[in-house]
């Protein structure tokens, strides 16, 4: 069924009885040309582009839940390309652009909402290094901005300007960023994927990668054998315990990030906000939840959910940017599983194994390259070659000493 | 939890006194050794659901390095001893 405001009419008038399901519950097939091992995000944008841009038809995407109920479900739905290195900023600014005609795309509203992103600074010394990055930006033809003090104080009047320790001295605003609604863009992606054909088969666990003359044949699931062609691992949080069944080894760690939502306030956050002083972010949801969470709790884990001292951190980090924050209830927390990698950038790229595809290690920056993830991927896996713009993300970096660290940590995941 | 980490020299801390390291399972591979032995080592991961070794280093507190034996689905903490302990420990 495709959406339109005749058929938003049509059903609301016959009483809202006639809407369809908007993807089918299939059986699998003994054999797939593809196989996608996770329905989140990523596996689900990859088998929309597989399907509609690389004419791959015959694809299978498994899920070991429901749709939607990994990270895709559990983040704060930013995106933006306000990236520095050149490895990184062509790849998420594709994202974004693709962000920009999704909605037209997939015929399915995902609620972009193109807001602005503003990073805040507090020193001379953050003020230079965000010059160079909006300058890094314009390279790469992004918009940025160098938004001064005083006329911030207008823009966003609520932030504590004058904190002893991180005075607000201004920002770095990207105003095509903002945020889009995380289970829309799940739902219309299988949607999408699922209309030009794809199977996407849910409570389907894949405990088992069979393999025969050193290519993959198949995998093993919960709900019997399924053979394949190819196979396309997307499985964020648990790559390593996956790639393992093939005897990947992998440049990855499991570590849980957590995310809080507010009791529903009217309009007052325009924009989504990151604190230069640590690494808090937040904006508003079209419900009037304030959404906001910081930085991982440190140490690797497969828990979704995190401790309380992390919490508390994130409070604190929140109440120190807008003091107003802390007459405010918080309704929801969660933690999300991710791959932090070894830069903490993220890996597209083949494997030692022939028919074998690896899409891994998004940190927590994984839903913003959403698009862009899945069309790189289905392009790497319907033409074995790599995309332009995903060249720097491939497996061998570290090996080959072109490592894409963003934040200049070294090879310690936590601290990315 | 490993919000709390029974440190041997300085009792039951919060884990915002340390700085976490991770993967202390494998050895620090000879200057001489291949190119894969020290990538396998700087940049590789077995990254396992269950038990794990990992490098905590008491920074806000005795400053030693410790190495803390915890499950990273339950966050169950099995053991905590000393580096230098644990590498005088015969071989496993």
């Amino acid at each position: 069924m495709r959406y339109s405001a005749f058929s938003l009419v049509r059903n609301a008038l016959s009483g809202n009885l006639n809407w369809k399901p908007q993807w089918r519950q299939p059986q699998p097939k003994p054999h797939y040309d593809v196989i996608i091992i996770g329905g989140g995000g990523h596996g689900l944008s990859t088998a929309y582009y597989l399907a509609k841009e690389f004419g791959v038809k015959n694809v299978a995407v498994l899920e070991k839940g429901y749709l939607g109920s990994g990270n895709v479900g559990r983040n704060t739905t930013i995106v933006r390309s306000n990236y520095m290195l050149p490895g990184n900023e062509p790849f998420y600014e594709f994202s974004m652009k693709l962000w920009e005609g999704l909605e037209q795309d997939l015929n399915y509203n995902v609620m972009l909402s193109q807001r602005g992103v503003i990073m805040l600074y507090h020193s001379d010394a953050q003020r230079d290094a965000y010059v160079r990055r909006g300058n890094a930006m314009w390279m790469e033809g992004v918009a940025a901005e160098l938004i001064e003090r005083e006329q911030l104080k207008k823009m966003i009047p609520f932030l504590n300007y004058d904190h002893a320790r991180y005075p607000i001295l201004g920002g770095l605003l990207q105003r095509r960023a903002g945020t889009a609604r995380h289970d829309a863009v799940a739902w219309g992606y299988a949607r999408g994927a699922d209309r030009h054909g794809v199977d996407i088969i849910e409570h389907c666990e894949v405990t088992g990668i069979r393999r025969e003359n050193g290519v993959v044949t198949g995998v093993e699931t919960t709900k019997g054998f399924i053979g394949c062609g190819k196979l396309a691992l997307a499985a964020a949080g648990n790559s390593s315990r996956v790639g393992e069944m093939a005897d990947l080894k992998l440049p990855l760690e499991s570590h849980v990030l957590q995310a809080f939502v507010t009791e529903g306030l009217k309009p007052c956050i325009d924009h989504v906000i990151v604190y230069g002083g640590g690494h808090f972010y937040i904006s508003q949801s079209d419900k009037g939840g304030l959404v906001f969470g910081a930085e991982i709790d440190g140490y690797s884990s497969y828990a979704q959910r995190g401790n309380l001292a992390t919490a508390e951190h994130v409070m604190e980090e929140g109440v120190t940017m807008i003091p107003g924050l802390s007459r405010v209830r918080v309704l929801r927390a969660w933690g999300g599983v991710m791959d932090m990698s070894m830069d903490g950038s993220p890996i597209i790229d083949r494997t030692s194994i022939d028919n074998l595809y690896l899409n891994c290690g998004w940190c927590y920056g994984g839903f913003k390259a959403t698009p862009a993830s899945g069309y790189c991927f289905a392009h790497l896996i319907a033409k074995n070659d790599t995309h332009p713009v995903a060249r720097a993300l491939r497996l061998d970096r570290f090996a080959r000493g072109y490592a894409v660290d963003e934040a200049g940590a070294g090879p310690q995941p936590n601290l990315h | 939890m490993a919000s709390l980490i029974t440190c041997p020299h300085c009792g039951v801390r919060p884990k915002e006194e340390f700085a976490i390291r991770g993967d202390a399972s494998r050895g620090r591979p000879e200057p001489m050794d291949s190119d894969e032995a020290w990538h396998d080592y700087v940049y590789v991961r077995t990254n396992p659901r269950g038990r794990t070794l990992e490098h905590w280093h008491h920074i806000a507190g005795c400053r030693r390095f410790l190495v803390v034996e915890r499950d990273t689905a339950t966050h169950e903490v099995y053991s905590v001893v000393d580096a230098a302990e644990f590498a005088r420990r015969p071989a496993r």
